[in-house]
């Protein structure tokens, strides 16, 4: 279903604990969007990422209302397993497994039960590919993944999302520990991915947000205060709020 | 899926083996109860739990508590006045004292000390504490309840001590800096300060000090003397709860009264400690927050 | 400020003063028996049965039942320990249920070994009808060991960084494969050296052992594990209380034999934490 969103939630409050985080957040996406989330810390940017593929459970306080639906399907018939497969997250620094390059990426696939050397090499290196990185580590697909440099090891976590197939991915400030290079390369390989992926970018770098994303949401203080394209949205906002926050009048 | 399947019985035995935990310990106290149970039949409560002779062998058998609760209480009593000074004492030392170096040989020896078996320190309690103490108090036997209760501080002191230093070490930082601002000395910083924050832990270190010397049974057994009486003085031998359990077990018929009564005197003993391991636990939660 | 001073190195001596009053016998207990202890100890006295009642020969059969009995302590309290620990870090809630179990871990560490010995008498050699036995001594061991390698496997767990579960949970794996191959694996170390020091502490303990499985003069090695059999600590305290007429040499070496045992074992322990520690990967 081309015409229906893949995203979309519904009154989505998120607490933690009695402390309200997310206040009536309806948002729809469309297929293969790269949209940008912007707002100061605090506003629940990463919490709203994060009920996506349902992250915040892992919080004992965590509680939500309202509905987030994939594809149309209410996220919470959908199994965790199913559902973090097909919306995958990068998190803001570089995490990865005290594992080799390569088993850090055929980790996903091999979760997910595919099995066979030659299927999990392809997917392997396929998803480095996609991921800007493959060039670089090719030689050395046996090596530490963590003696990789932070970008890399950034651009590695993209490739492990990508080897398993997911519809959408999510990036939560995923450039915030990267030099200006390494943030060029994940940006570069964002803007390829958009053919194939739907794509949530969740930044405190609005000028991040405006060279990558087309559609931008203003998140403040848990509420959605403006949603439009990125260019209306910097260059001619609706709320003087978002205006204000653009312009640097606080952050 | 047969994944799906193998998880999930993966996942079940997970989960019973944390509820076992909890079975176990409804077992013991059920296991000791049961039989227990079976001595009340006939012999009544109080006069086990009053009663001030134990005479299992004479006609009519005698089960009163008294004299091994007394024997107990007597050895504890005097092993914790002899450790926790003692063990305080060296937390203190190793935790604000000692430099870095000499600190983790102490905490190593402590370590070493927790791991030898209790009935390698009866066997020389027998071989030479006893003759010492009988020397030098001029007793008729060094199998006493001092015997025990000097081994018995000493097998305490690795739970004392580390515990305690555990609860010196956990004040916060800001406690120190603080006085040290002030202009204390480090003694007067240890001794006003720290010590008090930290007691809390180091009350719940006595208690489970306490515990272990409560539920010890060799040691006791080896030297204390196993005389079923009142004790007059420390010095004179006695018999604790745990021996008692341990050294007529032997000599008592499946089913018989003593036997049961054996039981009881477990069931006591359980109770003892659970309280106590109860209370320790509080205190270290305390502690904690 | 002087006479502070003063004070603080009064008080600072005399807390030295106490420590060496504790740290000195420990040391004067082990040399006493090592000195007192070694002259006997021989090839044979290792390897041989035990002759003449006890009077002469060595005392194979009861390092042989240690060493059963240690074993068989292991291959009871590890599986369940661990996965209790598991369940205890990666799937309990925060419930009353959860609160009960780590209350029971608790209970069970305050247990008195002689109460140990009592339960497994009458649940293992009595109502399971295993008799005395090395099982049941084994068991009776095994519960009386979990605590300890609950508590460290727990701790070793908590150990593994959160963001490794974190990634395999997003990736969509289930939460059995996340502990399986993201937090297991390195929580091994703590996992093996809590069980080895636990397993050494089995090792010396003499009231568990006393009504399940220990006897006393058995020439002949067991048969299997429904048999009987010697135990070193077991030994030891009937040397010393019961028999009449051993030459303190026996004695002295049988206390010996089994420190060393159980401070061998201790080395393996702090050998192992101190080499994983060297290769930590976090």
């Amino acid at each position: 279903m081309v015409n229906e969103p893949v995203i979309k939630t519904v009154d989505l409050n998120c607490f933690f604990g009695s402390l309200q985080v997310l206040k009536s957040i309806n948002i729809e996406i469309p297929h293969n969007e790269i949209i940008g989330i912007i707002g100061p810390a605090n506003s629940g940017k990463t919490t709203f990422l994060r009920a996506l593929n349902r992250l915040n459970c892992l919080q004992r306080t965590y509680s939500q209302t309202g509905e987030i639906l994939l594809d149309g399907r209410d996220i919470s018939k959908i199994g965790d397993n199913l559902l973090r497969k097909k919306i995958g997250i990068i998190f803001a620094l570089p995490q990865v497994l005290p594992i080799p390059i390569f088993d850090n990426v055929a980790y996903g696939p091999k979760v997910h039960g595919v099995t066979g050397k030659e299927t999990i090499t392809h997917i392997v290196e396929t998803a480095l590919q996609r991921a800007y990185l493959w060039d670089e580590v090719k030689d050395r697909l046996r090596e530490p993944a963590v003696r990789l440099s932070g970008g890399q090891q950034q651009r590695l976590c993209i490739a492990r999302t990508l080897a398993v197939e997911p519809e959408v991915i999510l990036y939560d400030e995923p450039c915030s520990g990267l030099d200006p290079i390494s943030t060029a390369k994940v940006e570069d390989a964002m803007q390829q991915l958009k053919q194939d992926y739907t794509q949530i970018l969740v930044t405190n770098n609005t000028k991040q947000a405006s060279r990558v994303s087309e559609r931008c949401a203003f998140f403040l203080m848990g509420d959605l205060v403006e949603i439009g394209p990125t260019k209306t949205l910097f260059t001619n906002p609706k709320d003087k709020r978002t205006d204000d926050y653009i312009t640097g009048r606080f952050g | 899926m047969p994944r799906k399947i193998s998880e999930f019985i993966i996942e079940l035995s997970i989960k019973l083996s944390g509820y076992v935990v909890v079975v176990f310990v409804f077992l013991v106290f059920l296991f000791l109860l049961r039989d227990s149970l079976s001595l009340f039949r006939h012999y009544p409560v109080g006069d086990f739990l009053f009663g001030t002779e134990w005479l299992p062998i004479s006609d009519p058998p005698k089960f009163g508590v008294v004299p091994l609760l007394l024997g107990s209480i007597y050895v504890t009593v005097w092993a914790i006045l002899i450790c926790v000074p003692l063990g305080v004492g060296s937390a203190m030392f190793i935790s604000e004292v000692a430099p870095r170096p000499l600190k983790h040989v102490l905490k190593s020896l402590v370590e070493i000390l927790a791991s030898i078996p209790s009935v390698v320190l009866g066997f020389l309690g027998i071989i030479w504490l006893g003759p010492v103490l009988r020397n030098g108090f001029g007793l008729a036997t060094g199998m006493c309840g001092l015997t025990g209760s000097l081994l018995l501080a000493f097998m305490a002191l690795p739970t004392i001590i580390s515990i305690s230093e555990d609860a010196l070490v956990g004040v916060p930082r800001t406690y120190r800096e603080a006085a040290f601002g002030l202009g204390a000395t480090r003694w007067q910083t240890l001794w006003r300060i720290i010590l008090p924050s930290a007691s809390s832990g180091i009350l719940a270190a006595v208690m489970l000090g306490v515990g272990r010397v409560v539920g010890e049974t060799m040691v006791v057994m080896m030297v204390t003397g196993n005389a079923p009486v009142i004790p007059g003085s420390i010095l004179k031998p006695l018999r604790t709860l745990t021996a008692t359990i341990a050294g007529e077990m032997g000599e008592t018929v499946g089913g018989s009264e003593h036997y049961f009564a054996l039981f009881a005197v477990g069931l006591v003993l359980f109770a003892i400690t659970f309280s106590i391991n109860f209370i320790a636990d509080l205190f270290l939660r305390k502690a904690r927050k | 400020m002087n006479r502070a001073k003063i004070r603080q190195h009064v008080a600072f001596s005399l807390l030295g003063a106490v420590t060496l009053l504790i740290v000195a016998p420990i040391l004067l207990v082990i040399l006493y028996v090592i000195i007192n202890g070694a002259g006997t100890i021989s090839w044979e006295f290792l390897t041989a049965a035990p002759r003449q009642g006890m009077k002469a020969g060595g005392i194979f059969p009861a390092i042989v039942g240690t060493v059963l009995l240690v074993i068989g302590t292991m291959l009871f309290s590890l599986p369940l320990g661990v996965l209790a620990a598991i369940y205890l870090v990666e799937y309990a809630s925060d419930d009353l249920l959860t609160r009960m179990v780590k209350l029971s871990v608790v209970n069970l560490s305050g247990i008195p070994s002689i109460v140990y010995g009592l339960f497994g008498f009458t649940l293992f050699v009595l109502l399971l009808h295993l008799g005395t036995s090395i099982l049941a001594g084994s068991l009776t061991l095994a519960i009386m060991s979990l605590p300890v390698i609950i508590t460290a496997s727990k701790e070793a767990l908590e150990s593994v960084p959160f963001t490794y579960r974190e990634i395999s949970l997003s990736l969509g794996a289930s939460r059995w494969q996340t502990v399986r191959y993201c937090v297991l694996p390195y929580a091994i170390p703590g996992v093996l050296t809590g069980t080895v020091l636990s397993l050494s502490r089995a090792a010396g303990e003499t009231a568990p052992i006393l009504f399940t499985v220990a006897a006393f003069y058995l020439p002949r090695l067991p048969h299997s594990v429904f048999d009987q059999a010697m135990a070193l600590p077991y030994h030891l305290y009937v040397i010393s209380t019961q028999v009449p007429n051993i030459p303190i040499e026996i004695s002295f070496a049988t206390a010996l034999v089994l420190v060393a045992l159980v401070f061998l074992m201790n080395l393996v322990s702090i050998i192992l934490r101190a080499h994983y520690r060297k290769k930590r990967l976090w």
